[in-house]
């Protein structure tokens, strides 16, 4: 029977019904991965403990490689962590295992999630379903790639700055940011403590709140962890968008953005009002700098979260052939620089440059002050409408080696996704229609904080109205 | 012609100031939730957290904000209302993060101070600020096999730095503020506040500026002082360099030396890196801290009565000379003890002198504190009221003392057991007496002819006689009327 | 051995937009940040960096006058943890993790200090 093509809700009614059970399901995505695997490349690493079937949601599922799994290699898909096994479970994995999920294995990443590709791991790139000439996108590009092929039923990703959602949007899979603090983020390999969340990636919006039920909640572990109730957010799933205000920036649709991408994002947005929304003209007047605050405050925190990867502890150890300055420091270098890849000493340079003395004011100060005014936008916006639209990304997925040598064109492609992780808030990215090269497009919906039930119904309505979530990709 | 050193040193002045990292004494670390355990075998107190692993995140542990409140409270700072937590960015084994949280522009307390007394005049010292912050590691260099081992119990181990102004004139009143700080912080019950065990560590700023000039000369840091008094040792001879080297026409180099105390001096550190960019910024991944006033003062209102205000209410309220408050104010143990005590047996002076004495006497050969001396107030004042009904001598009264701290009894088994009730019976006296006075008949004669102080000797021989349980006020008054009347 | 960052990096000035980032430059910030960046990648990794920094130059323009920074998207406070006591790592699962270990320490080449 094939298992591996249904979504977890349908899997769910078939295990109600006695139709199909978990191992079968498990047994059956594996045999897909041995198929397809070899042309995606979206694992790095299968999972090396025999799952548990006996579980209320045995639902097979991949885990980006830069959540903690104890007893299994977690990399960030670097060579300076090769080696490391995570003595202890981060608290999204112990509440999938809780949940009775069954994991597959680890899917591939950009590394230390710097990247919108999948392009700088050191595994080599992970290819587009839809195209294997093209990037699935990143930095959760194996996720993404994963699920849309049917490699995994659902898979857990994580967002700093559209890490989820513009591979979701490459992929034609269903993708979503919560709000910062609304799943913890312990055991998290952190790229910008102050921007990450993890998040599902899916084959439908129904999916989605599924595996939102499961991942959520307070955790004491995590300061930044919300103490608010999670609601059940399949109860969100109404297929009702009447009377809902859908604001759109003109900031968003301005130059630069695909003909393609914009027709189809238009197109929705007539549906969506046919189906009963109002769509109203907003401004979000700080959107131009919203990649340079990010590329400011998010590198800085990295260049702090990464400092712990120097050959000391865990991970890669690398010594020089001739003594340089001394022998630690020359550990420290060495190990480094071995370890880190291209994209990744620039950023960690980057970082240290905003912070570095005499320009902390100037750089980061700077760019958290501007934050502010990014969010005191969406704060004015959130006022007058429910949720906002753009597309998620400004191209369809583009050629595997196109954008890898220019970071900052590299850079410019999470314009939209940005926003909300320097506001906090919850965005999701849906399938809403194919270039002509048959290429997916994808619509993004953003929220005030804590209203994902919101993004929930106007992602269900529209799903629910269209068909694209139904499209497979050939392999 | 005055001294050239003297001419050098008047026309400068130090200005010191000191840093200390007391360590608290919390059940868990200060971001997780390891125990707080001092002496335990390397890597054993370790959780993902403190080890740095990836993917972990500190969460702040109530006590240890309490204790800084404290602190704050007792130095007469003002406890910030809003405090956060910044990353201090270095590379170091010791540190698995590769930064440290501590606390930057926003600390628990600021602008406090305290009263030292030194050289008998009284002498506010500013207390800049007081915060939080995590302890590192410990590393063990071994030079023979070319490396080093990292032990990361003591990581995540929760800090209190307090930093006071550059208020410090001499090493001497560097060393008393040290002393009173200890003494402050100790009452507070927070940290055991031992040099030895590293759970109090003191830096030192030093720099000389000519007499009248309010600008301040260039600073060299001291580090590696192992004691108080190491610190006053560093101090003085960083000073004297500093003294030299500009009286020789030089300029002080700002840097960071180490305390040689086999040496006597101080010693550049090796290390070519100097100025760390610490490149601080507010820590992500925890969150800010509002500080009501009445969290304030709940602790205010906890706060045990600090060292100067319970030497003033001694002096007043027991009449006890300075030199017995002072000994007794010195250790927040003695001082309870003392006050059991007289509530028990209201006789403050005597009490004080038993504790001065003979209690303080047993503490220092046996090596221990008053909490840990097998001894309660009551069962001293037992003892005490013994010796002054007279049923036994003073001097048998300490080895009373000696036997119970040994046994763990009570002193009425004590003196019973070892027959040490002296005799007071006239009867059996006046046998002693008789036969004393019979064997040093030309002693007695030199009494009778005028010289009283012989009494001392029969008293002694009378003693000696009854295996020193005789009460000699006795046997002074029975040998004296026995002698006046024959 | 740090190189003085004053000769290489020009004076800041809020009107004079920074013009590049130097190969000095990148050698100063990977010291910094414990990277050794090979000669040869130097040009490469300047011309980078100045791209990108002359890009977030653009929020030099903005006023942010009076603005308040932004930590923390979400206004949490007051998180505190009981002074609990919870069993952590065993001293095995600790060291599983180490590249090398002597006498149940990590052990490292020699710190000079």
């Amino acid at each position: 029977m094939n298992l591996h093509s249904l979504t977890a809700h349908a899997l769910l009614d078939l295990f109600k019904s006695g139709k199909a059970s978990g191992q079968e399901a498990y047994q059956d995505v594996l045999g897909r991965i041995k198929e397809v695997d070899p042309k995606v490349k979206a694992y790095v690493r299968m999972s090396s403990h025999k799952p548990d079937y006996s579980g209320e949601f045995p639902i097979p599922i991949a885990l980006k490689d830069n959540l903690c799994i104890k007893g299994e290699e977690i990399t960030c898909a670097s060579r300076i962590l090769k080696g490391f096994h995570s003595p202890y479970d981060a608290t999204v994995v112990e509440k999938v295992k809780t949940s009775g999920g069954t994991i597959l294995g680890i899917v591939n990443m950009d590394e230390f999630a710097f990247g919108s590709s999948c392009e700088t791991s050191c595994y080599g790139p992970t290819f587009n379903p839809w195209n294997l000439q093209c990037v699935p996108g990143g930095s959760s590009g194996g996720s993404a790639a994963a699920v849309a092929a049917d490699e995994a039923i659902w898979a857990l990703g994580s967002d700093t700055g559209g890490s989820i959602r513009q591979p979701a949007s490459f992929c034609g899979i269903v993708g979503l940011k919560p709000t910062y603090g609304r799943v913890s983020r312990y055991g998290l390999i952190a790229f910008a403590s102050s921007l990450d969340q993890i998040g599902p990636l899916t084959k439908d919006v129904r999916d989605c709140a599924l595996l939102m039920n499961i991942i959520s909640g307070h955790d004491e572990r995590d300061s930044t962890s919300v103490n608010t109730p999670v609601p059940d957010y399949t109860k969100a799933l109404i297929n009702d968008v009447r009377g809902l205000k859908i604001g759109i920036s003109k900031e968003a649709f301005g130059e630069g953005l695909d003909t393609e991408v914009r027709r189809s994002v238009q197109d929705a947005l007539d549906l969506l009002k046919k189906l009963g929304a109002v769509i109203k003209e907003v401004s979000l007047p700080h959107t131009p700098y919203a990649v340079a605050t990010y590329y400011i405050v998010a590198t800085a925190e990295a260049s702090s979260n990464l400092a712990r990867f120097d050959g000391v502890r865990y991970g890669l150890r690398r010594q020089p052939a001739l003594l340089r300055k001394n022998a630690l420091v020359d550990m420290y270098e060495e190990t480094r620089a071995a370890g880190f890849g291209d994209e990744a000493k620039r950023r960690i340079m980057l970082g240290t440059y905003a912070l570095s003395s005499g320009y902390y004011d100037a750089y980061y100060l700077r760019g958290q002050k501007v934050r502010t005014l990014i969010k005191n936008d969406l704060d004015e916006v959130f006022k007058g409408c429910d949720v906002i639209v753009t597309p998620t990304s400004p191209t369809v997925a583009f050629k595997v080696g196109e954008k890898i040598s220019d970071p900052l064109s590299m850079y410019l492609s999470d314009i939209y996704t940005i926003t909300a992780n320097l506001g906090g808030i919850p965005s999701i990215s849906i399938p809403c229609g194919f270039s002509k090269s048959g290429l997916p497009i994808g619509l993004q919906l953003m929220a005030k904080a804590f209203n994902e039930e919101t993004l929930l119904r106007v992602s269900y309505t529209y799903e629910q109205n269209t068909e694209w979530h139904t499209r497979k990709p050939k392999l | 012609m005055a001294h050239p050193k003297t001419e050098i040193m008047s026309q400068f002045e130090t200005v010191i100031g000191l840093e200390v990292h007391l360590q608290l004494n919390t059940r868990s670390k200060i971001f997780c939730s390891c125990a707080n355990q001092y002496g335990c075998p390397p890597n054993t107190n370790v959780c993902p957290v403190c080890l740095g692993l990836p993917g972990t995140l500190p969460v702040l542990n109530h006590q240890a904000l309490l204790s800084a409140i404290k602190v704050g409270l007792a130095l007469n700072a003002e406890i910030n209302s809003f405090i956060k937590f910044d990353r201090k960015n270095y590379y170091y084994p010791d540190l698995p993060k590769g930064y440290q949280i501590s606390q930057y522009d926003f600390p628990v307390a600021k602008d406090g101070f305290l009263i030292i007394k030194s050289q008998s005049k009284e002498k506010r010292i500013g207390i800049k600020r007081a915060h939080l912050e995590e302890d590192a590691g410990k590393l063990v260099h071994d030079n023979a096999q070319g490396c080093s081992l990292v032990d990361y119990n003591r990581t995540g181990t929760p800090l209190i730095e307090i930093v006071t102004e550059p208020d410090l004139r001499l090493p001497q009143e560097a060393y008393d503020y040290l002393n009173t700080l200890k003494l402050i912080l100790q009452y507070l019950g927070i940290s055991d506040c031992d040099m030895e065990k590293g759970s109090l560590r003191c830096d030192a700023n030093v720099s000389i500026r000519p007499m009248g000039q309010t600008a301040l000369g260039v600073k060299t840091e001291l580090k590696n002082m192992n004691s108080f008094r190491a610190v006053k040792l560093a101090l003085e001879y960083e000073v004297r360099r500093h003294e030299q080297v500009i009286a020789s026409g030089g300029k002080i180099v700002q840097e960071t030396l180490l305390w040689n105390d086999e040496k006597a001096m101080t010693v550049t550190m090796r290390s070519k890196e100097q100025a760390h960019d610490y490149r601080y910024f507010p820590e992500p991944d925890l969150v800010p801290f509002t500080i009501d006033k009445k969290v304030i003062d709940d602790v205010r209102v906890q706060l045990p009565e600090l060292p100067q205000a319970k030497w003033v209410r001694f002096l007043s309220q027991y009449g006890l000379s300075a030199y017995d408050a002072n000994m007794l104010v010195a250790d927040a143990g003695m001082a309870d003890f003392f006050e059991a005590a007289v509530k028990a047996y209201p006789e403050a002076k005597k009490i004080a002198n038993w504790m001065a004495g003979p209690v303080l006497k047993e503490l220092n050969e046996r090596h221990v504190s008053i909490d840990q001396l097998k001894l309660t107030p009551q069962d001293l004042v037992v003892l005490i009221a013994k010796v002054e009904d007279g049923l036994v001598s003073n001097l048998a009264g300490k080895d009373v003392l000696t036997a119970m701290l040994d046994g763990g009894r009570g002193a009425e088994e004590v003196i019973r057991e070892k027959g040490l009730a002296q005799v007071s019976d006239d009867s059996a006296l006046l046998m002693i007496i008789d036969e004393v006075i019979a064997q040093n008949a030309a002693v007695v004669d030199q009494i009778k002819s005028g010289k009283p102080n012989a009494l001392g000797f029969l008293v002694g021989q009378a003693m000696k006689k009854s295996a020193g349980r005789a009460n000699p006020k006795k046997l002074n008054e029975l040998i004296t009327r026995r002698i006046t009347h024959v | 051995m740090l190189l003085n960052k004053a000769l290489f990096f020009p004076v800041f000035d809020d009107n004079i937009l920074f013009m590049s980032v130097s190969r000095e430059d990148v050698r100063y910030i990977a010291a910094l940040a414990r990277m050794d960046v090979p000669e040869d990648k130097l040009d490469g990794f300047a011309k980078n960096l100045a791209d990108i920094v002359h890009y977030v130059e653009q929020l030099q323009k903005l006023d942010v006058e009076g603005v308040k920074p932004t930590s923390h998207a979400v206004p949490v406070g007051n998180v505190l943890r009981p002074d609990v006591v919870k069993p952590s790592l065993t001293h095995s699962q600790a060291l599983s993790v180490a590249i090398e270990a002597k006498d149940g320490c990590f052990k490292v080449p020699l710190v000079i200090e």
